[in-house]
């Protein structure tokens, strides 16, 4: 196969994955635009392998075949609650084959380089695997985050900026030692010794960014595992591969903004780790937002009566619906209420789960029509029509000290409003701060009554008396 | 404790201030509850159903007064017609009463009272801000009182409120003119609306336009510049130049309309004199004009108080009891406003009444605590003030930002630009075609995902995920390779690399065929 043709058929390719990243713009043509990318995806292997691969087939489908199987049964077998991890753990597959790749592209003298060349090749290669590498790691860490292997409390080492200053000023070095090395056709020791300080600077950047900040890392880690491949087609001069790479690197990179964005953050302070250093806990955080007295407990009983009795209701669902797992049951009250004649919505902070979208997949998966699920911007303006809000297993998504206490950690946050209706419900283990540690007024408002207990078996017995 | 209702005693009243649903709600506050035979008959409520809710029945007034730790009353006291003497005498130590006192005109009876040594709350005293809004029974009557005005109209007008084309001829819709846009207003408008009624309204308070204009009423404006927001939300005294362009505009309505409702109240002042004689002449025979001021003097001077009068062809009606002639209804509101306020004074459950004075709502309620005066309360506080603080603060750091970023940004640009032509310089023509090829991606990448819904983010990361494992081909190009170190290396990325493809598209696969309308 001609050189033009292989071209021809990554140009296709590359025209299809645009394509199936604009077909997510909306539900009705976001399958269309999946098969679009899987298209892409089969003529471009196709191309390769009969263009340009010449020997070991029986290697080659051996491995995709193995690696094809275990990769359907991960997504046959995945819970909707356990997205978060599935996609870090892809991630870091993604970043390992950077490595990969880097390591042979460096080990395979077939093509031979010169001068300003040879440098650009080298810093191509050097730059290639230092991002694989720290997707890896960083992608590894927050898996075992996310599925709560290890703690999902920030770990701030005593000058970690500082260390972060080493790592990064060892890896400049390295990446001058190795262009001169690799003139002179070595450089092996100089681009393990980089490999070894970006995976430690992986390991050591997710560790200290905590469980709610998540979304950011695991999209910025979908940004990363972009950038290495685009890096990856540097090295091979290879035009498909920078197209994905940009794309994907882009894209994570916009959504990694949007929750930063979410969460009234900058993305250097999330990635810097650690929310509330201890300059910012000192002031009105550890101070109670209210009385203790003022809290106002329900019982089932009277929720299900008041949701009967409202015309309007919005339930805003967080992280805690996903850890007891009761979006079957909320779907299953949404139903009963939609029968009952009541107007039913879902509101959906950006920032809500531990990864963008989250909610969204767990309500789809429990059968929640989307066209009731609504953002936050979307529904904000709609709460005074509200009767009852009911908020499950979230905190800081609907504190109202992000827009009354200016110097709140959370100050200028945007939030969902519920308290701007009649009577919201919040269904919660305890009285416990949230993520942030921020004491929430929302649970002494005069129109909020707490619901105590597990969110499903609360929704359950909701459920029993509607 | 023990709660009394005593059956109203006022000529007429219908009202009861408990039900029997609110009964059950104040037993489950711990309180044990007895009520005068016969004190809900005029609401259709009779002893049984009071029985059934677990309330005793006791025969006389004098020993409900007697034996109960609270009173509830709707009327403020009076002399009792049977017992012959004021119910103020039967109040007395250590007992509290909760009814309508209209303390700034009933200056009399207070002192009466407070001479028992009880304590007296005034429903309508209860202060109006929006925690308290749930007892406010000045509104709920309101509410009825503007609902049962229009009822009262339609009786009096002879023809239908909503237009009709018939095959005996064509009916024009009657025009209404509601002039006051509180409460009482507002469920006039509702109620005149759903007759099928052309309904204009007027008020001196201009941000009454937007709820006027929201029940889908048309709202008159009057073309001069005056705020006439007071305090607590009632409407204060305008100036003269604004009465007479009001009076210009009643004048020109007066020839168009058929039905108008009067419910403009200044509180501690006459009704001001709104629809004049001239008015009401001007008006097409068989006109309705209902005063809900009439207990005020009323809006119009030629209503009379409690009755219905025809004056120059036009019906005037004066009633003043409009809650009491749906008592039912005004029996159920106010019970309930009174559980509202009693379940904030019980904060225990326990049955235990404490009448909390640092509680801005129910100090503002109480006329006479223990035999003391404690009228007229403290102004309210007001929360418009912080509020405004609060606005403020947030935008001073933004704008200084945002100057910033600005200035950030184009340092940024300056700085990548400058690099660019470096690199410009020295790399060969191959790189920077690709680095075009990169450059173009990069904003085709940022303008695509911006239109991506929020909702299809996770759907989002795992197709991005499936594709940018085209790394796979970097190992592809490699299995080839004689070397066997690098056909190893290669083989396992592509095994990695296919897991990540197939698995990415899979799972996204599954997720958007869940997501359904």
């Amino acid at each position: 196969m001609s050189e033009g043709i292989i071209t021809m058929a990554y140009l296709a390719a590359s025209i299809l994955f645009i394509l199936a990243l604009g077909g997510l713009s909306n539900q009705e043509t976001a399958r269309r635009g999946n098969y679009y990318g899987m298209t892409g995806m089969a003529i471009a292997l196709l191309a390769t392998m009969i263009g340009i691969v010449t020997a070991n087939y029986l290697l080659m489908f051996a491995c995709i075949g193995i690696g094809g199987l275990i990769g359907l049964i991960l997504a046959k077998k995945v819970e909707m609650t356990q997205m978060p991890e599935l996609v870090a753990i892809l991630h870091s597959l993604v970043g390992l084959a950077a490595v990969i790749v880097g390591f042979g592209t460096f080990l395979d003298h077939s093509v031979a380089f010169t001068g300003v060349e040879q440098s650009i090749h080298s810093v191509e290669i050097y730059l290639g695997i230092l991002i694989g590498a720290l997707t890896f790691s960083g992608s590894v860490m927050a898996y075992l985050k996310l599925s709560a292997k290890i703690s999902g409390k920030p770990l701030l080492l005593p000058g970690r900026h500082f260390l972060n200053l080493i790592l990064l000023v060892a890896a400049l070095y390295y990446l001058l030692a190795f262009i001169s090395a690799a003139a002179a056709g070595a450089g092996l020791t100089e681009l393990t010794i980089m490999t070894v300080i970006a995976l430690l600077f992986g390991i050591h950047m997710v560790l200290a960014i905590g469980g709610a900040d998540m979304p950011v890392v695991v999209s910025m880690l979908n940004s990363y595992s972009g950038w290495a491949a685009a890096a990856t087609g540097f090295m091979l001069s290879n035009d498909l591969l920078i197209v994905i790479g940009a794309l994907v690197g882009s894209s994570g990179a916009i959504l990694s903004y949007i929750m930063c964005r979410a969460m009234n953050r900058k993305f250097l302070s999330v990635i810097a780790g650690g929310f509330g250093t201890p300059k910012s806990t000192g002031g009105g955080t550890s101070a109670s937002a209210g009385n203790q007295a003022d809290v106002q407990a329900i019982d089932a009983e009277s929720v299900a009566n008041m949701l009967l009795a409202s015309k309007k209701v919005m339930i805003l669902p967080g992280y805690g619906m996903a850890v007891a797992q009761a979006q079957h049951s909320v779907f299953e009250m949404s139903r009963k209420l939609r029968e009952a004649g009541v107007d039913v919505g879902f509101g959906i902070h950006p920032v809500a789960g531990r990864m963008p979208g989250h909610m969204n997949v767990l309500l789809a998966e429990a059968r929640v029509p989307y066209d009731i699920v609504f953002e936050m911007d979307e529904i904000n303006a709609d709460f005074p029509d509200v009767d009852v809000s009911i908020v499950i297993g979230a905190n800081d998504i609907v504190n109202p000290a992000a827009q009354e206490v200016p110097d709140s950690p959370i100050a200028g946050m945007p939030v969902l409003e519920p308290w701007l209706g009649k009577t919201t419900i919040v269904l919660k283990r305890s009285m416990a701060s949230g993520y942030a540690g921020v004491d929430n007024p929302l649970f002494y408002k005069e129109n909020t009554r707490m619901l105590f207990g597990d969110a499903k078996a609360s929704i359950d017995d909701v459920l029993k008396n509607l | 404790m023990l709660i009394g209702i005593p059956k109203e005693i006022h000529d007429g009243e219908k009202r009861v201030a408990t039900t029997p649903e609110t009964a059950e709600k104040l037993r489950s506050l711990g309180y044990e509850l007895a009520i005068e035979s016969g004190a809900g008959e005029g609401a259709n409520f009779s002893d049984d159903t009071y029985r059934e809710a677990g309330v005793e029945i006791v025969e006389t007034a004098r020993e409900i007064w007697e034996r109960a730790d609270i009173v509830l009353k709707v009327r403020p006291p009076e002399t009792h017609p049977e017992l012959c003497v004021d119910e103020s005498e039967l109040l007395h130590k250590h007992q509290t009463l909760i009814s309508m006192i209209q303390p700034a005109i009933n200056t009399e009876l207070v002192k009466h009272l407070s001479t028992s040594g009880g304590t007296v709350l005034a429903m309508d005293s209860i202060p109006r801000i929006s925690r308290a809004q749930k007892m406010d029974a000045l509104s709920s009557m309101a509410n009825i009182a503007g609902y049962r005005a229009v009822v009262e109209a339609a009786q009096h007008f002879g023809r239908f409120f909503t237009g009709q084309i018939t095959a005996a001829g064509k009916v024009p819709p009657a025009k209404v003119l509601v002039i006051g846009g509180g409460v009482a207003g507002l469920a006039a408008i509702g109620a005149a609306k759903s007759m099928g009624a052309i309904v204009r309204a007027f008020d001196t308070r201009p941000e009454v336009k937007e709820q006027v204009e929201s029940m889908d009423a048309e709202f008159l404006m009057l073309d001069f510049e005056e705020d006439a927001s007071g305090e607590g939300g009632y409407a204060k005294t305008m100036s003269e130049e604004f009465i007479k362009k009001e009076m210009e505009l009643f004048a020109n309505q007066a020839m168009e309309v058929d039905i108008v409702i009067t419910t403009a109240l200044i509180p501690g002042k006459p009704a001001p004199e709104l629809w004049t004689e001239a008015m009401v002449e001007c008006m097409k025979d068989g006109s309705v004009v209902v005063d809900l001021a009439a207990e005020m003097g009323g809006n119009c001077k030629l209503t009379e108080a409690n009755k219905v009068v025809v004056k120059h062809g036009v019906t005037l009606i004066g009633y003043t009891d409009l809650p009491s002639r749906l008592s039912a209804q005004s029996s159920q509101l106010y019970g309930t406003n009174l559980y509202h306020l009693l379940s904030d004074m019980t904060p225990e459950k326990n049955g235990q009444i404490q009448v909390d004075m640092e509680d801005e709502v129910i100090r503002g309620a109480t006329v006479i605590k223990d035999g003391e005066i404690t009228w007229p309360p403290p102004a309210p506080r007001l929360y418009a003030v912080p509020e405004k603080q609060d606005d403020a603060i947030p935008e001073t750091p933004k704008v200084e930002s945002e100057k910033h970023n600005g200035l950030k940004q184009l340092a940024l640009l300056g700085i990548s630009g400058l690099l660019l032509l470096a690199l410009g310089s020295v790399a060969p023509p191959e790189f920077m075609s690709h680095l075009t090829v990169f450059v173009l991606s990069c904003f085709i990448g940022y303008m695509v995902i911006w239109n991506v819904s929020p909702s299809l983010h996770t759907p989002l990361m795992s197709v991005t995920n499936a594709i940018s494992s085209i790394i796979i081909i970097g190992a592809l190009l490699q299995i080839s390779s004689p070397d066997r170190l690098n056909i190893f290396l290669a083989a396992f990325a592509i095994l990695i690399t296919s897991i990540n493809i197939v698995g990415g598209f899979a799972v996204t696969q599954r997720m958007l065929a869940m997501f359904r309308k």
